[in-house]
């Protein structure tokens, strides 16, 4: 054996033996990033969130204050636009979930239960490929299609709801459709048939089978799917945008505020992270969060 | 569950529908991209190459597109070093605080991009760094890591603990045993990670647009400055049909290479 392979030998044999040491180096680089660039950083925006600006006396100059204190805090609670704005963007959030909702629930439950196994695989591919692909595109496709002159839906539909609330909230709902289609196809599948015939067995119709026994079992899927639409939704700016005409988001204030007033964009940015927190613990009790 | 002839028919139209508008609008910007007319404007006339043409010989989208795939490549290497590292730790050994590991490779992706933006930017700007193509790079990696992580764990966990130990009873070290058999057999699930997170950072803006120096042009922040330019929309529609085929074929690969689906979870 040659002398590289001898210590090769021995370094595998050290390594074998000590299975902390082993754990330690494979953990040790993603671990150190994750905690340095990711942790760090969150623990920055919060410590940003702390400072304010402040105008001097001659009311001129503007100067940030280091101290910690709560400013930023009391002015997004206590000021109407970012109440507005914080609430209309929750209502979104919660359109676009319901939406995709509606539409995924028949989607899913034709994909795994009705189509055969080599469509089945077919429409999965279909149906999960525009999740990686092109969001910024799409957005852009809809502004085309929504353009109140010319664009497809008033020319073929008679009627654009134009550049607003709701051609954002259709377009999120239209980007977003896949992460609620893909947790419910999965736990449609999961569900043995045997309890679906059971039901008919027992003399329920379809709709009934449908309202009694698939949603109950499929509402840890619903709500894995509802946080991807809830979030995204939550954090989106470009689409507001993009197709929002003058609609603000949540986003649109803190992407507007970061290059003027960092204190206070990091301060807003917090909201979400909350709002998301909650929905996450809420949703916990569900057994969602196995499912994501 | 029974359901009527009348109400699969249904169920198959609306499938149908669903699909339809799902692609509808990307293939209609990719339709665009031939037309004649400048306008966004329903029915699209006529067919050209111009814009085609226009945009091979234009720098902007050119460097534009050199500078996505230079931080796609770079980011998705990253990750995919730093993912299955991770994968290897978390499905071989047992240790406190296991799922607290797994939780924080997971938070990038899954708080909302504008927080993993500014929380990046905070964080850069915090220790004094000036943004580059550097912490555009550090950035993508960092929520590029769970997708690599997802994709060899996945496959590492059906991978039967018995082929390592028969060739370590046959005489074989570590090493050996990762090279012959381990690596061959996580061999398309690493490519397929790589794959999915080289697209995903491909398409990614909201990030982007915390974490790039100024001056620094992605593709999608391209297509986004010059989207409100009526005279830029027949460039547009070429590069974003050029976005739309650059990162569907690695995901339309990983996705043949992947055991499963590539689920939500993914991203």
């Amino acid at each position: 054996m040659s002398e590289r392979g001898g210590l090769r030998r021995r370094v595998s044999r050290a390594l074998y033996q000590r299975p902390r040491l082993r754990l330690a180096l494979l953990l040790a680089l993603p671990l150190l990033w994750l905690l340095i660039a990711y942790i760090g950083s969150l623990v920055a925006l919060f410590l940003t969130s702390l400072y304010h600006y402040e105008t001097d006396p001659t009311g001129l100059v503007q100067k940030l204050v280091t101290t910690p204190s709560t400013t930023n805090f009391h002015r997004v609670l206590t000021t109407d636009v970012y109440r507005t704005v914080a609430f209309r963007t929750i209502g979104a959030a919660v359109s676009v979930t319901l939406i995709d909702l509606v539409v995924a629930l028949p989607v899913a439950f034709y994909m795994a239960k009705i189509a055969g196994p080599g469509l089945r695989r077919a429409l999965v591919i279909a149906v999960t490929m525009p999740l990686w692909a092109g969001y910024l595109v799409k957005g852009y496709a809809w502004r085309s299609m929504l353009d109140p002159a010319g664009g497809v839906f008033h020319e073929v539909f008679g009627h654009s709801p134009g550049f607003g609330l709701t051609g954002t909230i259709l377009t999120l709902a239209y980007l977003w459709l896949p992460f609620m289609v893909i947790p419910i196809y999965v736990g449609l599948e999961r569900l043995p048939d045997s309890l679906l015939e059971a039901s008919t067995d027992l003399g329920a119709k379809a709709g009934r089978t449908f309202m009694r026994v698939v949603l109950p079992l499929l509402r840890p899927s619903i709500v894995a799917g509802s946080i991807f639409t809830f979030a995204l939704t939550l954090g989106d700016f470009y689409m507001a945008q993009i197709v929002g005409g003058t609609t603000q988001f949540l986003g649109s204030i803190v992407y507007r505020e970061f290059s003027a007033n960092l204190p206070f964009a990091a301060a807003y940015a917090t909201l979400p992270i909350v709002i998301m927190l909650a929905y996450l613990f809420a949703a916990r009790s569900s057994g969602a969060l196995e499912e994501l | 569950m029974y359901v009527s002839r009348r109400a699969r028919y249904l169920l198959g139209a609306f499938m149908a529908l669903v699909l339809v508008v799902m692609y509808f609008p990307i293939l209609y910007v990719a339709r665009l991209s031939f037309n004649k007319a400048r306008s966004f404007a329903w029915p699209p006339q006529g067919f050209t190459l111009e814009w085609w043409r226009a945009a091979y010989h234009a720098s902007g989208p050119r460097e534009a597109l050199l500078r996505s795939v230079e931080t796609a490549l770079l980011a998705s290497a990253i990750a995919l070093l730093l993912g299955t590292l991770a994968a290897f730790a978390l499905t071989r050994h047992r240790f406190f605080g296991r799922n607290a590991v797994g939780f924080l490779a997971v938070l990038p992706i899954a708080l909302p991009g504008i927080v993993t933006g500014i929380a990046l930017n905070s964080g850069y700007h915090r220790v004094g760094i000036t943004l580059s193509l550097f912490t555009l790079v550090v950035a993508h990696a960092t929520f590029c890591i769970v997708i690599v992580y997802n994709n060899v764990a996945a496959r590492l966990r059906r991978l039967s603990p018995n082929l390592e130990e028969a060739s370590s009873d046959l005489g074989a070290d570590m090493f050996q045993t990762f090279g012959y058999i381990t690596f061959p057999l996580m061999r398309s699930a690493l490519l397929a990670g790589a794959l999915l997170a080289f697209a995903l950072s491909f398409d990614e803006i909201v990030v982007t647009t915390f974490t790039a120096g100024s001056g620094f042009e992605t593709l999608p922040l391209w297509i986004f400055n010059n989207m409100f330019r009526p005279n830029n929309l027949p460039l547009v529609n070429v590069v974003a049909t050029v976005v739309i085929v650059l990162s569907i074929i690695p995901v339309y690969i990983a996705q043949r290479l992947s055991d499963g689906a590539i689920g939500a979870s993914g991203r």
